[in-house]
This record gives structure tokens, C-alpha cells and sequence, in this order.
């Protein structure tokens, strides 16, 4: 008894001096932070947490930004980037990571965020364009000289064809794969979902490899030569065709997709307590600045400025884009019908009694 | 000897400091964490548990994991101790290297370790170009599944099972062949029985690290629902959807499943490990 006494008492102890450790680093990182220039603003940092394909993005835009901030305010500012898997990102906020702002790859990821408290509800309208700074759109990837004639949607569920594109459970790109390919079919058949439902069951009946990320699709699609078309963002096929070089695919625009807005949000709970709101609402819309939207074209998204679309009007063809709401009402729907345990993506691949 | 240390003073100085920092460290690091899956899917009620577990999805996981990392641990018994057999017996140029490079699945981050295997065994890589013209399908199959659960498992085997080979005397296989024993009688009943306690432990490890492996089953399963799908990728997809107690309910599953399939090893292991003592 004495024994079982004394480990307890011990791990008392330690946990409380843990606790203290712990408080004591955080002010202490407060005050160096007040006590560094005191004359000229403090140098500022902000932490901009982001889903993968942004990281060249938001290199290009943090230098521009950190250009333009010094020459406004006199006041050094760094933005650290953070990438990974938009869900996983959207957890890691959740779990306690300290990002400034979130720029993410769907809003049902931000949504998660704001349900726990950490950003105020009605987030997505404090920007302009549903918080989207810039677009993009599901395309397909074929192989050069496009051998299996895959033009449009119905081309997909073709004898013969596979189709590559990553799981919806895990991966926000999916996500959108799979709504352009059920809006596409909607719109085809009037709005009848049972036509929509099957299209969308013979889509997946087509795909032979569910990858557990966007990246790891094209790498199935473009190293392992499996499938004839690949599902994939439209700024991500620019990439892939720019570093795989032209010469071995294509880019096939289908007739209809969807509009593809990756949000932004300020992190409320986060920039109150490191009192870094100010320099965070600015740095988002910065994104939807001339200039920031110019750098956006760069990188293959498409820009909501219409002056800067017209420069990059080439290098965007037209297509007729359906928006998320038109179809699936918000994001917490289409996830409830579509994603979610039992939902359509489930019904797909229960076993045919 | 036995007069020496007095039967209540220890090596170790301070039992109820060492039993303490043992109570406390284990706990920070083991016994915390494992009780907190717990606490999370007791949100659920027995039957929603049971819904999420009986889902048809996750059984099909369930019985990929397990087959898979089973059937992966029993061929690391046969070739693990094949090749821990040649290292202990044998010499030849480049043995250190070889020996060295057992560890290297250890070391590899998984996903370099599946990125590679899909490599080597998909329609277009150097194995699998040969295993499909013959019409075995290997990566985006379970049998891929099984390759990458093999990959990771072997150091297991092999580790636990070289220092026992290198202990055993020489004199005892003599003796068995002076007595008459054929080559084979000599491995079965001479070397082997003193071989299985340490074969099984090794079996255990590389079980138990197949059953969570997840970083390179995922590039090489093809993750296809009902089929090559395996249970860490299932908690996966439940924690991208923020299902925290879904994903925790499957995971609490798997560490029971897990836990007795273990149990029943090491009490196999105790057993055998036993009688070779005592025979």
C-alpha cells in the first residue's frame, strides 16, 4: 500500500512540475517577444497552415506579402508554412497546432475547425467569394495522343477504360472528383439522382486503385502506368504535365465540372491570444490583390480577379462550372449524403447480396 | 554464492523508487494513451459499437489484417530462420554487409519502403512485370499486402532467432550423430526444439508490427473496399472525416483481437520454452 502511496505521489509531483515547465516557457516566449525592438513595431510571426499542392503557392505569395507589409508598416513579418493532407492539417488545428490562418482544400475541413470554437461561425462569408481567394477545377489527365478517345464524362464508364482517382474517405481531392463527376451526371439527366447514382456506380467500378492521397494517384497514374485517365485538380495536372514534360500526356477538359474553391479562414481563438488578427486578416486579403492574384495564375489556379483571368485566358479554357451549393446545397450535406459511413461512396462497395 | 547478497537486498538499489519510476513511466507512455481509446468509445453504446465493427467494410479489413500479417509472419519463420541460419553457420565474402543491411526495414520510413515495393511489383516494375505474365497479381492484390507485411516482419526473425543459434553447442548435434541421428533427426529433434521459443517470439513481433502497419500496405493494397483494404486505413478514413469515436472504436477492436492472438503466442512460447528446459 505504501508503495502504490509513494509511485502516486511521484507522478503527481512530476506532472506538476511538467505544468510549471510548461507555463513558464510560455511567458517567457511572451516577453522576449514584447522586449525585442521596443522603439519600431516587433518583428511578427504568423503560422499559415495549408493542404500540399500550396506549399510553392504560398512561398511565392509569403515573400510578396512580407515585400509589401515592410513597405507599409515598417514591420518585419515571417509566415511559416505548414502542408500536408487537408484533413490532416484541419485535425492538427484542432489538436492544438497554432496556425494564424488556415487555407485549406475544402470548407467542410475549416467547418471542423469552427465547430470546436476555434473560428467563429459564418466564416466563409467574411470574404469575398465564399473566402475562396482563387479557384480551380477537376480535369482529366490522359496519356499523349489520348489513345482511348476519352473526351467527356461518358467516356469514363467506357468498356476497357480505367480510371484513376484517390479515395473520397481520405482525401479532400477525391472529394471533388467524385461531386464533378455526380454534378456532371445530375445535370446530363435532369436532376435525376438514380441516373446520377448509377453513373457514379460504374464510374467507380472503373477504378482499380484507390490511392489514399491526391499525390499518390498521380504517382499510380504517371510512374506505375496504371489507368488511362487521371482525376485530378486542374493546377495539379499543370504541374504534373510541366515537371513529366508534354511530351507523355494531356490535359482533356470535360464539358462540365465543378467550381473548385479551397477556402480561407482566419484562426479566431489563435490570433486573439497571440494578438496577431491584424497582420492575419491583411495577409488574406492580400490574396486578392492584383498582385497576388497574378502570382495564383503562376501556379495554375484559377484567379477571381476578371482582369487577371483575361491575361491568363489562354492557359484557362472555358468550361461550363457548376458551384458546390448548386447540386449539394453546402459541404456538411454533400458529405452526409456522399462520404459519410453509409453514405453513397459506402453503398458503392457493399457487397451485392 | 548464496550467502553473498541477502535474499532481500537487490542489485538494483531502491525497489519502491524502481517500481515507482516503472509505475509512472510506463503509464506516461503505455498505459495513458491506451486507456484514453478506451475512454473514447465509450461514448458509444454497445450496439452502435457494434454496428460500427459488424459494418460488412470493416470485417473484410479485418480479415485482410489478420490473414495477411498471420500468413506474412508465418513465411518469416521459414525464410527468417533460413537466413539467420546461413549468417550463423556459414562465412562468405560480404557477410557483415548483408547482416547489416537485415536491419535496414527497421530503419525505412514505411512509406519509402511501400513507394519502392509498389515499384518493383506493379505491372511495370522489375518482379511484378514477370508475376503478372504469368498471371499472378502482386501489387494492388493481397498478395501485395502480404509482400509488404513480409518486408517489414523479417528483422524480427531473424534477430531473435541468430543469438539462440549462436548459443547452441556443437557438442549436443555431435553427440546425436555419434548416436546415430540422420541430418534431418538431428535439425528436428535436436536443434529445433531449442529454435521454436525464440521462432515464436520473433513470429509474435513481426505479427504484431503487420497487424499496424499502415505507411507501406497503403501504397501497394490499392485500398479497394472489400478486398485489399486494411484496418489501419479504415481508422484512417474515419479520423479524416473527424470521426474520432468511430475511429477509436475500430481501433479498440483491433487491439483486443490482437492482445488475445498475442497471449495465445506467448503462452505457446512459455510452454515450448518449458519443455526444452526441462527435455
Amino acid at each position: 500500500m505504501k508503495v502504490l502511496n509513494k509511485s502516486g505521489l511521484s507522478l503527481l509531483i512530476v506532472s506538476l512540475f511538467w505544468t510549471i515547465a510548461g507555463c513558464g516557457a510560455n511567458t517567457s516566449g511572451q516577453q522576449q517577444e514584447a522586449a525585442a525592438e521596443p522603439t519600431a513595431q516587433p518583428a511578427v510571426e504568423i503560422l499559415n497552415v495549408s493542404y500540399d499542392p500550396t506549399r510553392e503557392l504560398y512561398e511565392a505569395v509569403n515573400a510578396s506579402f512580407q515585400a509589401y507589409w515592410k513597405q507599409k508598416t515598417g514591420q518585419t513579418v515571417t509566415i511559416k508554412q505548414s502542408h500536408g493532407g487537408s484533413g490532416k492539417q484541419g485535425r492538427a488545428v484542432i489538436d492544438g497546432l497554432e496556425a494564424d490562418v488556415v487555407t485549406l482544400a475544402l470548407a467542410y475541413d475549416i467547418d471542423a475547425i469552427a465547430e470546436k470554437g476555434l473560428i467563429e461561425q459564418g466564416w466563409q462569408q467574411r470574404l469575398e467569394h465564399n473566402s475562396s481567394p482563387y479557384t480551380s477545377t477537376i480535369v482529366f489527365l490522359v496519356r499523349k495522343g489520348n489513345p482511348k478517345q476519352i473526351n467527356d464524362w461518358p467516356d469514363l464508364i467506357k468498356p476497357g477504360v480505367s480510371v484513376i482517382t484517390p479515395n473520397p474517405k481520405t482525401s479532400g481531392g477525391a472529394r471533388w472528383n467524385h461531386l464533378a463527376a455526380y454534378g456532371y451526371a445530375l445535370q446530363k439527366s435532369n436532376g435525376d439522382e438514380n441516373q446520377a447514382k448509377e453513373f457514379i456506380r460504374q464510374l467507380y467500378q472503373h477504378v482499380p486503385v484507390l490511392d489514399s492521397g491526391a499525390r499518390g494517384a498521380t504517382t499510380t497514374f504517371v510512374e506505375r502506368g496504371i489507368g488511362d485517365v487521371l482525376l485530378a485538380w486542374e493546377n495539379e495536372a499543370f504541374l504534373a504535365l510541366k515537371e513529366l514534360g508534354p511530351d507523355k500526356f494531356e490535359i482533356v477538359i470535360p464539358s462540365v465540372s465543378i467550381l473548385a474553391e479551397p477556402p480561407v479562414a482566419v484562426v479566431d481563438k489563435v490570433v486573439d491570444k497571440r494578438g496577431t488578427r491584424e497582420i492575419a486578416e491583411a495577409y488574406l486579403q492580400y490574396l486578392y490583390t492584383d498582385e497576388a492574384q497574378e502570382i495564383a495564375a503562376q501556379h495554375y489556379y484559377r484567379p477571381r480577379s476578371t482582369e487577371v483571368m483575361e491575361r491568363y485566358a489562354d492557359q484557362f479554357p472555358s468550361l461550363n462550372l457548376f458551384t458546390l451549393d448548386q447540386y449539394f446545397g453546402d459541404w456538411q450535406n454533400a458529405h452526409r449524403v456522399h462520404f459519410a459511413d453509409g453514405g453513397l461512396f459506402d453503398q458503392i462497395y457493399q457487397p451485392q447480396g | 554464492m548464496v550467502g553473498i547478497l541477502k535474499p532481500r537486498e537487490a542489485v538494483l538499489p531502491g525497489f519502491r523508487l524502481t517500481l515507482g519510476f516503472t509505475l509512472f513511466y510506463l503509464s506516461c507512455v503505455v498505459l495513458i494513451p491506451l486507456s484514453v481509446l478506451f475512454l473514447q468509445s465509450a461514448a458509444l453504446s454497445w450496439q452502435e459499437y457494434w454496428q460500427v465493427i459488424a459494418d460488412p467494410r470493416v470485417l473484410a479489413a479485418f480479415r485482410l489484417s489478420f490473414s495477411a500479417a498471420l500468413l506474412a509472419g508465418a513465411l518469416n519463420i521459414v525464410f527468417g530462420l533460413l537466413v539467420a541460419w546461413v549468417f550463423t553457420r556459414y562465412s562468405f565474402p560480404g557477410k557483415r554487409l548483408l547482416d547489416g543491411l537485415i536491419d535496414l526495414p527497421f530503419a525505412l520510413p514505411t512509406a519509402v519502403a511501400g513507394i519502392s515495393l509498389t515499384a518493383v511489383y506493379s505491372a511495370n516494375g522489375w518482379i511484378g512485370r514477370y508475376a503478372e505474365a504469368l498471371g499472378i497479381k502482386i501489387a494492388f492484390a493481397p498478395l501485395g499486402v502480404v509482400v509488404a507485411l513480409t518486408f517489414v516482419g523479417l528483422p524480427f526473425v531473424v534477430r531473435t532467432v541468430q543469438p539462440v543459434l549462436l548459443n547452441l553447442e556443437q557438442q549436443v548435434e555431435e553427440a546425436a550423430v555419434t548416436l546415430g541421428a540422420t541430418r534431418w533427426q538431428t535439425f528436428w529433434r535436436v536443434i529445433f526444439p531449442q529454435l521454436l521459443p525464440a521462432l515464436l517470439t520473433g513470429f509474435a513481433l513481426a505479427f504484431a508490427r503487420a497487424v499496424g502497419e499502415y505507411g507501406s500496405v497503403v501504397f501497394i493494397s490499392g485500398n479497394m473496399p472489400m478486398s485489399t483494404e486494411i484496418v489501419p486505413l479504415l481508422i484512417m478514413t474515419k479520423l479524416e472525416q473527424y470521426d474520432y469515436v468511430g475511429a477509436t472504436a475500430i481501433a479498440l477492436a483491433m487491439l483486443l483481437v490482437s492482445f488475445a492472438m498475442l497471449l495465445c503466442i506467448n503462452l505457446l512460447q512459455w510452454q515450448s520454452s518449458r519443455r526444452s528446459l526441462s527435455g
